[in-house]
This record gives C-alpha cells, sequence and structure tokens, in this order.
C-alpha cells in the first residue's frame, strides 16, 4: 500500500473522502472565484444592456432587454476627444504598435541571449546585469529625455516613435527570457555543431532557434500582454492620430461630458480586454510561464 | 575568432540603446532635477533647488502617504491572498486549473480596463452599493471611491484583485517544490495539515516571499494607470501617488525640475529594493 505520502498528495493521488472541511474549502474556492469574475462578468452584463436598465437597475442583474448597441458605440461611433470615431482606428493603432514591437523585441533578445550565454567578452555580466535593472527601473525617470529625443528624431506623436520605445524597454525582458532558457540548453550539441563547422549564424539559425519555439511563446505572450496593455507611454508619447487603445479607452470614459454612458463603457473596456483575454485563454499554461519567468528567475 | 567579433558588433546596438535610452536619460533626468528647468529643459545648475521646493510641497506630502497606504496595504493584502490561494489550491482539489485560471487572468487585462470596471462597480449610484440595495439591504453604505479619507482603499482593492493571482502562481511554483521528505515524516507523526503548512512548508517559502515582495514593492511606486483609469487622482488629489505628482509637475504644470526631482527619488526607492535583489539573484545564478 501506498502511503499517503506528500509525493502523492503534489501528484494527484487518491481522491480525499469529501468531509464537512472538504466541503468548506470548495466553498472557500467557489466565494473567491465568483469574487474574482465579478468585474467582468458586470462588463460584459452591463455592455448588452440599455442606458436607463443600468440607471434604474441592479448592476448585476442580467438584461432584461438585450442590446448590442453599446458594443456598436464603443467600436465606431463613441466620442473619443474631438472625433465620432469609436474605439476601432485605436484597435488598430495598438495591433500596428504591438506587432513590430513584438517581433522586433523578440529577435533582438533571442540574439542577445544567445550571445550573452555562448561568447564571453568583457563586461559581459555588467551588460546584463544592467539590462536586467532596466526591467524594474520606474518609466517616469525616463519620460522627460524619451520625450525630447521623440522629438530629435521626429517621431514624436507616432506609432513608430511608440514602437521604438516599447522595443528599446522591451530588450531588457527579452533577453533576460532568452539568456535563461539559452543558459540551460545542452552544451554538447551547441559544441558539436561548432566542431563540425557551423558559425555564428549557423548555430543560431539550425542548433538554438528550432529548439526555442517555448521560449519564443512566453516571450511573445508576455511582449503582447505588456505592450497592448501599456499607458504611461501611450499617453506620454502619442496624440489623436497615434493613441493607442489604452490611452482613447481612458479618454473614453474619463472625459466624456455630459451623459455617463456606463454600457458604452463597459463594452469599451472589454473590447480593449478581449485580445490579451483570448491570447490568455488561450496558452494559459505559457502565461503563467511567462510571468514566472519574467520576475522570479535573475 | 571571427564569430567572437560578430557576437560582440551584434549584441553593441542592444548595448548601446541600453546604455543611452535608460542609464543616460536617467543621468539626464537627475540633471535635470538640479536645473531650473520648467516648460522646457533649461541647461544651468541651480544646486538642490527643486529637491527642496518638492519635499516642501503639500502635494508631494499627499503623494508619499498615500504611497505608504497603499502600497503597505496592496503587498500585504497581495501576499496574504496569494498565499491563501495557493494553499486552497493545494490541497489536490478538483478542477484545480479552472480556479487557477480563474484567479489568475486579471492579470492579463490592463490596467486601465481594471480601473474602468471598479470604477463604476465601487460607484455608489451605480455599482454595488446600489445593487446591495436592491437586494434589500437600504443601509448598506460604500462609498469610498467618493470620499477624499477613503479612496485610497479602493486603489488598493482593485489592484489587490488584479495581483494576487500573480502571487498565487508564484507561491503554487514554491508549494510544488517543497521538500516532501520533511513534510512526509511530520505526517507519519501525525501532525495535522495547518501544522505541517506552519511549522513546515511556509519557512520553506522565504524565497519567493523575497521575490514577490520586491515585484510588489517595484509594481507600487510604479503604480500609475490603475490611479488614472479608476479615480484620476481624486477627489480633489486624494488619490495621488508619485507617479501622478511626477506627471501632473513635468506635464502639466511646467515645473520639469521638479517633477525630475521627484522622479529621481522614485528611482531611489525602487533601487534600495531591487538592487540588493538582483546582486544576490546574480550571485545566485553565477555560482550555480
Amino acid at each position: 500500500m501506498a502511503s499517503p505520502n506528500a509525493a502523492a498528495r503534489r501528484a494527484g493521488g487518491p481522491p480525499v473522502p469529501f468531509g464537512v472541511a472538504r466541503l468548506a474549502l470548495y466553498a472557500a474556492l467557489l466565494v473567491l472565484a465568483l469574487t474574482f469574475l465579478m468585474p467582468v462578468y458586470v462588463m460584459v452584463v452591463n455592455s448588452l444592456k440599455p442606458l436607463d436598465e443600468i440607471r434604474s437597475g441592479n448592476l448585476l442583474a442580467l438584461p432584461i432587454s438585450w442590446t448590442i448597441d453599446p458594443w456598436l458605440m464603443a467600436w465606431s461611433t463613441a466620442q473619443i476627444g474631438v472625433q465620432p470615431t469609436g474605439l476601432k482606428p485605436y484597435f488598430i493603432n495598438s495591433f500596428l504598435l504591438v506587432i513590430p514591437s513584438v517581433v522586433l523585441s523578440t529577435l533582438i533578445g533571442a540574439l542577445n541571449g544567445y550571445i550573452l550565454t555562448q561568447y564571453r567578452f568583457r563586461g559581459d555580466h555588467l551588460l546584463f546585469a544592467a539590462m536586467l535593472f532596466s526591467v524594474f527601473i520606474p518609466y517616469q525617470i525616463v519620460l522627460i529625455p524619451m520625450a525630447k529625443t521623440l522629438g530629435l528624431l521626429g517621431l514624436a506623436g507616432t506609432v513608430k516613435g511608440l514602437v521604438f520605445v516599447n522595443v528599446v524597454y522591451g530588450i531588457g525582458f527579452t533577453t533576460l527570457f532568452f539568456r535563461n532558457y539559452y543558459a540551460a540548453f545542452p552544451g554538447e550539441l551547441v559544441r558539436s555543431a561548432r566542431m563540425d563547422g557551423a558559425g555564428f549564424f549557423g548555430i543560431l539559425w539550425r542548433i538554438l532557434l528550432p529548439n526555442s519555439s517555448p521560449i519564443i511563446v512566453v516571450t511573445v505572450i508576455w511582449q503582447f500582454t505588456n505592450i497592448w496593455n501599456e499607458f504611461l507611454f501611450g499617453a506620454s508619447f502619442s496624440d489623436y492620430s497615434s493613441y493607442p487603445l489604452t490611452v482613447a479607452l481612458n479618454n473614453l470614459v474619463n472625459s466624456s461630458t455630459g451623459v455617463k454612458e456606463y454600457n458604452v463603457h463597459f463594452a469599451g473596456a472589454f473590447i480593449a480586454a478581449l485580445p490579451t483575454l483570448i491570447v490568455y485563454l488561450l496558452s494559459g499554461k505559457y502565461f503563467v510561464r511567462g510571468l514566472m519567468a519574467g520576475s522570479v528567475k535573475g | 575568432m571571427r564569430a567572437h567579433l560578430l557576437a560582440r558588433l551584434l549584441i553593441s546596438p542592444s548595448a548601446l540603446l541600453i546604455l543611452v535610452c535608460v542609464y543616460g536619460y536617467i543621468a539626464f533626468t537627475f540633471y535635470l532635477s538640479f536645473t531650473p528647468s520648467t516648460l522646457l529643459p533649461q541647461y544651468e545648475l541651480t544646486g538642490g533647488a527643486s529637491y527642496k521646493r518638492l519635499v516642501g510641497l503639500e502635494n508631494w506630502s499627499v503623494a508619499l502617504s498615500n504611497l505608504w497606504v497603499f502600497a503597505s496595504l496592496y503587498i500585504g493584502f497581495a501576499l496574504v491572498l496569494g498565499l491563501g490561494l495557493a494553499i486552497l489550491i493545494d490541497q489536490k482539489i478538483r478542477a484545480e486549473s479552472a480556479f487557477r485560471s480563474i484567479f489568475l487572468y486579471p492579470m492579463a487585462l490592463s490596467f486601465i480596463v481594471t480601473g474602468t470596471a471598479w470604477k463604476w462597480l465601487l460607484d455608489p449610484g451605480v455599482g454595488l452599493e446600489r445593487s446591495v440595495h436592491m437586494f434589500g439591504w437600504t443601509s448598506f453604505s460604500f462609498s469610498w471611491i467618493k470620499d477624499s479619507e477613503l479612496a485610497i482603499y479602493c486603489v488598493v482593492i482593485a489592484a489587490v484583485w488584479q495581483t494576487s493571482g500573480f502571487v498565487m502562481a508564484m507561491f503554487l511554483a514554491g508549494l510544488r517544490g517543497v521538500d516532501s521528505e520533511q513534510v512526509n515524516a511530520a505526517r507519519v507523526d501525525g501532525a495535522k495539515t495547518w501544522q505541517i503548512y506552519l511549522r513546515i512548508i511556509i519557512p520553506q517559502l522565504g524565497p519567493v516571499f523575497v521575490s514577490a515582495f520586491v515585484i510588489l514593492c517595484h509594481m507600487a511606486v510604479k503604480s500609475y494607470d490603475l490611479v488614472i483609469a479608476l479615480t484620476n487622482g481624486g477627489p480633489g488629489r486624494s488619490t495621488w501617488l508619485p507617479s501622478v505628482f511626477m506627471y501632473q509637475y513635468t506635464f502639466t504644470r511646467n515645473e520639469m525640475a521638479v517633477g525630475a526631482a521627484s522622479a529621481v527619488l522614485m528611482l531611489i526607492a525602487i533601487g534600495v529594493v531591487v538592487l540588493p535583489y538582483l546582486y544576490n539573484e546574480m550571485n545566485k545564478a553565477k555560482h550555480g
């Protein structure tokens, strides 16, 4: 007979009999889960109600008369600043920002991770430490000079400028991910490839990158969520034509004059949340791994 | 050693970008904090006048005391709730991965989205207070977000909701790595589950506590988006944090030197917590 030891406890073991303690455990978990789900439930439910139903009714209740008008308004006619454009152009801005930023920062991270693990040079540890610390700096410390730089480069108020900023401050994260991954990569593989005459790019293209899909997925998810959700740089360096979605949403919610259209705000918030939620639902496992890799290991 | 040269060549753009856009900019902001810059940067040095002004500003003391309240409660509650969730999840429950996902998903959302959702939930006119009234408990009152004394606690609620799942994930990883020999021995000796957690498992989670603490600290000091979306610093300036202060003074009040000085103090605050931690982690990595 296997003893009810911790190994079994961890590995799933035999099912535990259902007693009062178990019941309390599940009750607690259920209450907590409902609490955690409530804000998104409220967002969705109220984005499907007409405004007067929110004003007169219960925020937690299901809609009596269902409507998708708030979604349509949030998407294409809501007032963001001066123009009644809805969130659509800003949704597109965010994609135009996220895609090149993620691709570039991931490629740079892979290259840096490869170099920092396979080549020794003077100051390599210092360089890595410097990159690592850049992950933790409060971005307020770089706002003023970066605003000036973007102005000098003619990139102020453009999506390109935001791509530049997000790539620069993403290098620390992506390098960290790839460096830690390649540090654990079997050295014999690289050595034997080198013996077979593989050069710098040969090792990267034929040995490392083909074996990097787990860390590429993690890095892409991490960078995608971070940059999609980013607000401070967007608020500081963009204008009406280049707002990312987070900034547009905040303008919609905080600057609307007159009647507060809660249902449109809820729909807008959900539209802004959708891409990262989808990524999270499709790749929860990697999402967690990315969070952990970005935080725990140095 | 041609590859070696190539390696150094290819990492140099990154090194240069980090050198200029991180450390160069830090130096630039540091320099600006000693100038009389207002709307535009000015470059003559005038000593620590802006720091003097900063420290004397009531807005700054409000931001600092708010940060103190916010950071201590946020970090405390996120750690406790995160550990609690991890322990609950660790009880060999059914649908473990579903629960894990539910507790963690807020981390996928933008603080702007979170702030928007909680803004209306916490608003007494439309949100939870009214819902509770409609369920029949009409004397229930929850209008913290409108109260300048209590609004900062609303920021804590939303921030804890957003990050405690992440802390849970860290603790869960820690729990799964706990030495099972000791747990076995204690179980054979007839120890109860809570005793095993209290005496054996939690003491082994020290490194996770440290990591989580450092990350939460740095998130607390950086917090900006959530405050902007949730309360926009209000009512009045009752939810200003140093991040809000920095933005206000730099970009809307044309006191760039004071804004720069506040950013320098924020960096120092983070550096004090993060640098020893990173130093320690780097050493661990070097020596296996």
